[in-house]
């Protein structure tokens, strides 16, 4: 079959962290990713089936490993070589369907990947008490079990990913797309599912003002999750382009800003005082929460500039290896906490319920399916990568491959 | 004598115009044929001994008053209001006009035994004038005398131990001004008048008054409703300020104004600036190399050094005439004064208009002209310099030539720099503006801190700068400027454009192919006068 394989390869690596430093996404040209002809993954065992990608986005933290700058935190919990894709919606055949055994069953048809690889996807019983609460993103077994290690479908090398024709997935990790779906929207279900978690983890009370930090396709579902999910607060989005800014306030910020402007966007909407003449040097307040949806170190000290003595930093974006200083964190007490993935969330009401079951609900009201801008075979991966990484600059929001016509998958 | 404006019509024959843009120069070709120029007057004689003329006015005062030395008793209070760092402009040479009638002042109160003085600059919700700007304008012994003693002071909008509500107008507004000098028994209110808007009631309605009072009248529907506020006679601007005015005649506050006016002598007879004051078929071949090469140099310079450069000029403009005692009389006849000088009659409307903005305003003195400011000095200050109806027709274009930087003074315009970041990527509709965002930036915290404390203007000020230009907005049908920074232009809602001719194409989607074009070329500042 045919798939964009990351492998382990140092010199590759080494090449791919100097052009991504020259240019985003141009990792792709001389890293790690490689497009191959290899064979499909075998079932890992009882309760997995083959799954056949339709589309499969590419997420902040697929151009980050591809880019080099990836933490080497990630080195024992990835298992190597990998087919990156970890937002998919893929076909199950009838076929497929037919294999799995009565208490496992799923009807065959479009599916969403659920793609934490946690206790119940390896085999392990009893499952962890992250998994036991529901809280899949904190699977303390992600590096154990019948599969090889890997902290989702994706970073395995035992299930493949989305950016092939074929891969595998557990039953537990499939839901289901309604018939009147686009692929689109339901491609875009996996990132929103990060989202809500991400809003719903900073626990914004009501009349809080939470600033948004990037309205890239993260920031802006987080944004609408936020609106969808949150308690009655004021979204200040932070947005660099113009189509970000647009999309920002369609799905519900109160006010959108560029990046320069927050601190005195924060001062105005606080009505906190700042020490400086004029120009902002620090804010005596701010913000109650900041969320993060960039994930880099410019973004971080601008979340610890624009936040408020004891609010609360939520970090939705991934980071790495950041030099902040974390001097205003000590003294004005922030909480500074990560928000990854999802699993099961507690509403305001106090219900309890799946992340993905909210995403797909979200995704239904606020026609996320439009965040997908622009589509890519896998032939043409080095383009769709430059396009992902420049997405803002070229008004796109998320970029996805198209496997519904390749041959290869058409063909077996 | 001096020659009067009056307005050329241009042919093939006549040479490019100078536009004034920031702090440099453009030449441009008008086309021939459908476009005219309005310069203005020649400067008017100066007074040939500006300190008699101030003695002989206090004495001789106009309308019903005594002359100021009978007013002057011992043990009385004193407050002498003056106008601060927005007039004149450019800032003029020493002595400034202030100093002179000051001092005249002060000699009378001493000879009349007074000793509870206090001078006030009456900046209503500018910035506070530092103490080198204060020297400039009071001089060195008056600011000796008094400053050390915290008995020259700053206007302070937001002391509120230091405000005094003295009652309503029939309309309702509010008028509450400085307390000590509303507390005074006597109130010498010394203006500069370098336009027709400035003095009258508005001197003391206005320039001591509080946010509270000053919102009745710095609105959308009386800048709207000026037409223009260089007008006294057709501006609601004016019309709330006197009804001000009576309010505090009526509550027992005497003024006793003063008031001058001066020539638009702007850029001097000699050295290199004065090019800029003649009339370009009458450059010698002299005049010609001295701005060649002081255009070339400027746009070789960093913009910093080229804003040094200009915001150091001072002008030799000179007083033309001195007026004392009641105050809507003396008015009235300043006012006659300020016309001699800057009115310039003009037949009809056509439908674009074109102005080049110079490198400074009455709110960046000293400071950056923001692109709130260009926008204000504009469509605020610039179109409103009419009488009877505005040289373009409504409906039509205004062409404006201003680099239109991105760029704002914190320290002096902190609110600025809030409202155009954020106000007007919302909106640029001034009633939108007024309605949704003018509350929370008059009472912000912040500004109110920086108002009071540093050099900032008060946190509501862009808001009247943008209300100022709403009589300019509701009349015109497109904006267009010439060689600003584009993105600014944009945030302010209007057109940007490379070149004239550009500007020129762009407004003829608007007013048609044949369009018919006005230049006001100002400054020196004139005034048209429409018929």
């Amino acid at each position: 079959m045919k798939a964009l394989r990351f492998e382990r390869n140092v010199p590759r690596f080494a090449a791919a962290t100097i052009a991504g430093r020259l240019a985003s996404g141009a990792g792709a040209k001389v890293g790690p990713l490689r497009l191959r002809s290899i064979d499909p993954p075998e079932l890992p065992g009882p309760g997995w089936v083959e799954i056949l990608p339709r589309l499969s986005g590419i997420c902040g933290s697929d151009l980050s490993t591809i880019d080099g700058h990836s933490s080497r935190y990630f080195e024992p919990i990835v298992s190597f070589p990998f087919v990156p894709g970890h937002e998919v919606v893929a076909d199950l055949t009838d076929a497929a369907a037919a294999t799995l055994p009565a208490d496992a069953a799923v009807p065959a048809g479009r599916v969403v990947v659920e793609p934490v690889l946690g206790c119940v996807t390896r085999g392990i019983s009893p499952v962890c008490t992250a998994c036991a609460r529901g809280d899949l993103g904190g699977c303390e077994h992600i590096a154990f079990g019948a599969i090889e290690p890997g902290l989702q479908t994706g970073f395995c090398c035992d299930t493949g990913g989305g950016w092939s024709t074929r891969m595998v997935a557990h039953t537990s990790q499939l839901h289901p797309v309604p018939a009147d779906w686009s692929d689109e929207a339901a491609v875009i279900v996996e990132p929103t599912a990060c989202a809500v978690h991400g809003a719903l983890a900073a626990d914004v009370q009501p009349g809080e003002l939470v600033v948004v930090l990037g309205s890239g396709a993260l920031g802006l579902l987080t944004i609408a999750a936020l609106r969808r999910y949150g308690r009655d607060c004021t979204i200040l989005a932070v947005a660099k382009h113009p189509h970000q800014r647009s999309l920002a306030k369609a799905l519900g910020a109160d006010t959108v800003v560029e990046p320069g402007e927050v601190a005195r966007a924060v001062r105005r909407a606080t009505g906190t005082m700042a020490i400086g003449d004029g120009d902002i040097v620090r804010l005596a307040g701010g913000a109650d929460h900041v969320i993060d949806c960039v994930g880099n170190e410019a973004s971080l000290d601008q979340a610890l500039r624009v936040v408020r003595p004891k609010g609360r930093i939520t970090m939705v974006g991934m980071p790495g290896h950041v030099h902040v200083d974390l001097t205003g964190l000590w003294q004005r007490e922030i909480t500074l906490a990560g928000a990854y993935a999802y699993g099961t969330e507690t509403l305001p009401s106090g219900e309890r319920r799946r992340t993905f079951d909210l995403a797909f609900e979200l995704v239904a009201a606020a026609d996320l399916g439009r965040l997908v801008s622009a589509t890519y075979p896998l032939s043409r991966y080095t383009d769709a990568i430059d396009h992902a990484a420049n997405a803002g600059a070229r008004g796109a929001v998320r970029i996805a491959f198209d496997l519904r016509n390749e041959k290869e998958r058409n063909r077996a | 004598m001096p020659r009067p404006g009056f307005v050329l019509d241009v042919d093939r024959s006549t040479p490019p115009i100078l536009f004034h843009h920031g702090e440099g120069f453009r030449l441009e070709r008008l086309p021939a044929g459908r476009s005219r120029v309005i310069y203005p007057a020649e400067p008017l004689e100066a007074l040939k001994n500006p300190d008699q003329a101030i003695r002989d006015a206090l004495a001789n005062p106009i309308g019903d008053s005594e002359p100021l030395s009978a007013l002057l008793k011992p043990g009385m209070k004193l407050t002498i209001a003056f106008d601060d760092i927005s007039l004149p402009l450019p800032p003029m040479k020493r002595p400034d006009i202030r100093q002179r009638v000051i001092e005249a002042v002060l000699d009378l109160a001493a000879e009349a035994g007074v000793d509870d003085v206090q001078l006030i600059a009456a900046l209503a919700l500018h910035r506070r004038m530092t103490e080198a700007e204060l020297r400039h304008a009071v001089g060195d012994r008056v600011y000796d005398a008094f400053a050390p003693h915290g008995l020259l002071v700053n206007h302070d909008a937001e002391d509120p131990d230091n405000l005094l509500f003295i009652g309503t107008t029939e309309k309702g507004e509010e008028v509450e001004i400085n307390k000590r000098a509303a507390e005074s028994d006597l109130i010498v209110y010394v203006n500069i008048n370098l336009v027709s808007m400035d003095g009258g009631w508005k001197s003391t309605a206005t320039g001591l008054a509080s946010y509270r009072s000053l919102r009745h009248h710095h609105n959308v529907h009386t800048m709207r409703h000026s037409k223009s506020f260089m007008d006294r006679h057709a501006s609601e601007l004016h019309s709330a300020n006197w009804r001000m005015g009576k309010v505090l005649r009526d509550a027992g506050v005497k003024v006793f104004q003063i008031e001058t006016t001066m020539n638009n002598n702007v850029f001097g007879t000699e050295g290199p600036m004065s090019v800029l004051q003649k009339r370009e078929w009458e450059w010698s071949l002299g005049d010609r190399l001295s701005f060649l090469g002081m255009k070339g140099a400027l746009d070789k310079m960093p913009a910093r050094t080229r804003r040094s450069i200009f915001q150091g000029w001072q002008a030799p403009h000179a007083m033309t005439s001195v007026q004392a005692g009641e105050v809507e009389a003396v008015h009235e006849v300043t006012t006659a004064n300020v016309y001699a000088q800057h009115l310039v009659p003009v037949e009809g409307q056509t439908d674009i208009l074109t102005m080049g903005l110079p490198y400074i305003g009455p709110y960046n003195v000293n400071s950056i002209l923001n692109p709130i400011l260009v926008a204000c000095l504009g469509l605020g200050y610039f179109f409103n310099l009419y009488r009877g109806k505005p040289p373009v027709r409504e409906g039509g274009v205004l062409i404006m030539s201003h680099p239109t930087p991105w760029e704002f003074h914190p320290v002096h315009h902190p609110s600025y720099i809030d409202f155009f970041e954020q106000v007007l990527a919302e909106t640029t509709d001034p009633v939108r503006i007024e309605a949704e965002f003018e509350k929370s930036f008059a009472e912000d915290e912040w500004y109110r801190h920086l108002y009071r404390t540093s050099y900032a203007y008060h946190g509501v000020h862009p808001f009247y700068m943008w209300y100022w230009c709403a009589h300019a907005l509701q009349h015109l049908g497109q904006v267009i400027i010439v060689g600003g920074d584009v993105r600014a232009v944009r945030r302010l809602g209007f057109k940007p454009a490379s070149t004239l001719q550009d500007a020129l194409e762009m407004a003829s989607d608007v007013v048609g192919r044949d369009a018919t074009i006005t230049h006001l070329h100002n400054p020196p500042i004139l005034m048209a006068d429409v018929s």
